[in-house]
C-alpha cells in the first residue's frame, strides 16, 4: 500500500467524485422522464411541475462537481523526500475517501430520487392533490445527497500535505 | 432481483407503462355508469359516450344505432391502444402483449369451425371474429374437416400451434368435441402464459400468477358447472382443468366428482378467498355467479396497479377494458329491449 503515490489515491478519488455522482444523475433523470413522457400524453399539465424531479436529480450532478473543484484545489506538489511521510500519505486517503463518499452519496440520491419522480409523475396523472405529498418524499430523498457532500468536505479540509521547506 | 426492477425497468418499459396508466384514467367510472343506466334509446347512450373517450369513435354512427355497432366501435379503440404498444414495445414485453391476445385466438377459431359445420358463410363469421385475435390465415380455417387437416393447413403457422398436440386425439368436429377443443386449447395456453411470467420473475412473476391462477379457477369452476348433467365423463372433465392454482390439486379432485351446484358450493368453501364469493349467493342459485366472479376479478386486476415496475398493469388493462364493454353491451342490450329493470344485474362497477 505504501508504495502507491497519493497523487494517485486523490486523483482516483476526484474522478469517482464526479464520474460515480454523473452516474447517478443520469440514471435518476431516464427513470424520472420516461415515466414523464408517458404519463404527459393523457395529462399534458403535469409537465411543467414535474419537472421539478428532473431538477432535483440534476442537482445531485452540480454537487459532484462542486466537490470535484474543491477536491482539486486541494492538491499540492510535494518533494520527492516526502512523498511517502505519513502526512502525505494522510492527505492523499482523505481526498480518496471523500471523492468515494461524494460519488457513491451521490449515486444512490440520483436513483432514490428518479424513482420517486417516476411515481410522482404517474400519481399526478391520475390526482393533481397527490404531487405537493410526494414531493416532499423527493426533498427528503435529495438531502441523502447533500449528507454526503458536507462529510466530503469536512474530509477533504483535513487534507494537510506536508510544508515545502523541510 | 425482486426489488430491484426500479433500477432497469424503465429503460424498456417505462414509457409504455405510463402510457397504460394514462389509460386506465379514461376507464368510465360509477357516475358514468348512472347516466348510461338511465338512458331511454341508444341514442342517448351515443350522446353519453360521446362525453368520454368513446367520442371520435361513435360520432360518425348514423342513428338509428344498433347495440353490435356500439360494441363493435368501442372494441376498435380498444384495438387502436394496444396495436399502438404492441408496435412501441421490445422484448420480452412485445411477447407478453402478444399473449394476452391468444385467448381470443382460440375463441375466432372456435368460432369459426362451428359456424362452418353449421353451414353459415365464412365472410359472416369473420367480421364476428373478435378483432384482437385475428391473424393471417383465419380465412381458411373454413376448409378444413377435422382435426389434423385443421392443424396442418392452418394452425402450424400461428402462435397457437404448441397448444394443439393435447387435442388432435379426437378425429371429428362436432359440438361437444369442439367444446372440449375450445377448453383443452384454453387449458395449454394458461399453462404456456404461466410458464412464460415465472420465467419473467419479479413483480411481474408475483402478480400475473396470482392472477392467472384466479382465472384458472374461476374457469374450472364455470367447465363443471355447465357440464353437470351432460354426458362429460369426470376424468374428461378432470383434463380440462389447468394444472395451477389455488385449487390445484386437490380442489380439482372435489371439483370432479361434483353433480350440482351445491356440491360445488361446498367443494369451494374450503378456500376462504372463493368462500366470499358463494357466500354472495343463495343456495341453488348460478346465475349469478359469473356476476360474482367478475366482481372479484375486477377487484384483483385494479390492484395490480398499485405496484410499478412490472407487466401485470397491460394485463390488467385489456381486462378492464373488455369488463367494460362487457357492461357496455349489456347496458345497450337492456335499453334497446325496454328492460331497465334489469339493467344492474349484470353491470360491473370498476370504480
Amino acid at each position: 500500500m505504501v508504495q502507491i503515490s497519493p497523487y494517485t489515491f486523490s486523483a482516483i478519488g476526484i474522478a469517482i467524485s464526479i464520474g460515480v455522482s454523473v452516474l447517478g444523475a443520469a440514471w435518476g433523470i431516464y427513470i424520472t422522464g420516461s415515466s414523464l413522457i408517458g404519463a404527459a400524453i393523457k395529462a399534458p399539465r403535469i409537465t411543467s411541475k414535474n419537472l421539478i424531479s428532473v431538477i432535483f436529480c440534476e442537482a445531485v450532478a452540480i454537487y459532484g462537481v462542486i466537490v470535484a473543484i474543491i477536491l482539486q484545489t486541494k492538491l499540492e506538489s510535494v518533494p520527492a523526500s516526502k512523498m511517502y511521510a505519513p502526512e502525505s500519505l494522510r492527505a492523499g486517503y482523505a481526498i480518496f475517501a471523500s471523492g468515494i463518499i461524494v460519488g457513491f452519496a451521490n449515486l444512490v440520491c440520483g436513483l432514490c430520487v428518479g424513482i420517486i419522480g417516476s411515481s410522482c409523475a404517474l400519481s399526478d396523472a391520475q390526482n393533481s392533490s397527490l404531487f405537493v405529498k410526494i414531493l416532499v418524499i423527493e426533498i427528503f430523498g435529495s438531502a441523502l445527497g447533500l449528507f454526503g457532500v458536507i462529510v466530503g468536505i469536512i474530509m477533504s479540509a483535513q487534507a494537510t500535505w506536508p510544508a515545502k521547506t523541510a | 432481483m425482486y426489488g430491484f426492477e426500479a433500477l432497469t425497468f424503465n429503460i424498456h418499459g417505462g414509457y409504455l407503462e405510463a402510457v397504460v396508466r394514462g389509460h386506465r384514467s379514461s376507464l368510465l367510472t360509477a357516475s358514468d355508469y348512472n347516466n348510461l343506466c338511465q338512458c331511454e334509446t341508444l341514442d342517448d347512450i351515443k350522446m353519453h359516450l360521446s362525453a368520454t373517450e368513446y367520442g371520435p369513435y361513435l360520432q360518425n354512427e348514423p342513428s338509428p344505432l344498433h347495440t353490435t355497432t356500439i360494441v363493435e366501435k368501442c372494441t376498435l379503440k380498444l384495438v387502436d391502444e394496444y396495436k399502438h404498444m404492441l408496435c412501441q414495445a421490445t422484448e420480452p414485453l412485445s411477447t407478453f402483449l402478444e399473449y394476452i391476445t391468444y385467448g381470443h385466438m382460440i375463441d375466432n377459431v372456435v368460432l369459426i369451425v362451428t359456424g362452418t359445420l353449421h353451414e353459415r358463410d365464412v365472410q359472416e363469421l369473420l367480421e364476428k371474429c373478435h378483432p384482437l385475435g385475428m391473424f393471417d390465415s383465419i380465412a381458411s380455417l373454413a376448409v378444413a374437416q377435422n382435426m389434423r387437416e385443421l392443424y396442418r393447413l392452418v394452425l402450424v403457422d400461428t402462435p397457437l400451434a404448441p397448444y394443439f398436440s393435447e387435442c388432435i386425439t379426437s378425429e371429428d368436429l362436432d359440438d361437444m368435441n369442439i367444446e372440449i377443443m375450445r377448453n383443452t386449447l384454453y387449458k395449454a395456453y394458461l399453462e404456456d402464459f404461466y410458464k412464460f411470467c415465472k420465467k419473467l420473475g419479479g413483480a411481474t412473476a408475483e402478480i400475473m400468477t396470482d392472477l392467472l391462477a384466479f382465472e384458472a379457477d374461476k374457469r374450472a369452476v364455470n367447465i363443471t358447472i355447465n357440464s353437470i348433467g351432460t354426458e362429460l365423463t369426470r376424468d374428461d372433465r378432470k383434463k380440462l382443468y389447468s394444472n395451477f392454482g389455488l385449487l390445484y390439486p386437490y380442489g380439482h379432485e372435489e371439483l370432479a366428482v361434483c353433480e350440482d351446484v351445491d356440491q360445488v358450493r361446498g367443494a369451494l368453501e374450503k378456500y376462504p378467498a372463493y368462500q366470499s364469493i358463494f357466500a354472495k349467493l343463495s343456495y341453488g342459485e348460478s346465475q349469478m355467479l359469473d356476476k360474482a366472479f367478475y366482481e372479484e376479478e375486477v377487484k384483483r386486476l385494479c390492484l395490480a396497479f398499485e405496484q410499478q415496475f412490472h407487466y401485470g398493469v397491460f394485463f390488467a388493462y385489456m381486462r378492464l377494458r373488455e369488463q367494460e364493454i362487457r357492461n357496455l353491451m349489456w347496458i345497450s342490450e337492456c335499453v334497446a329491449q325496454n328492460q331497465k329493470s334489469r339493467v344492474h344485474d349484470s353491470v360491473v362497477f370498476i370504480f
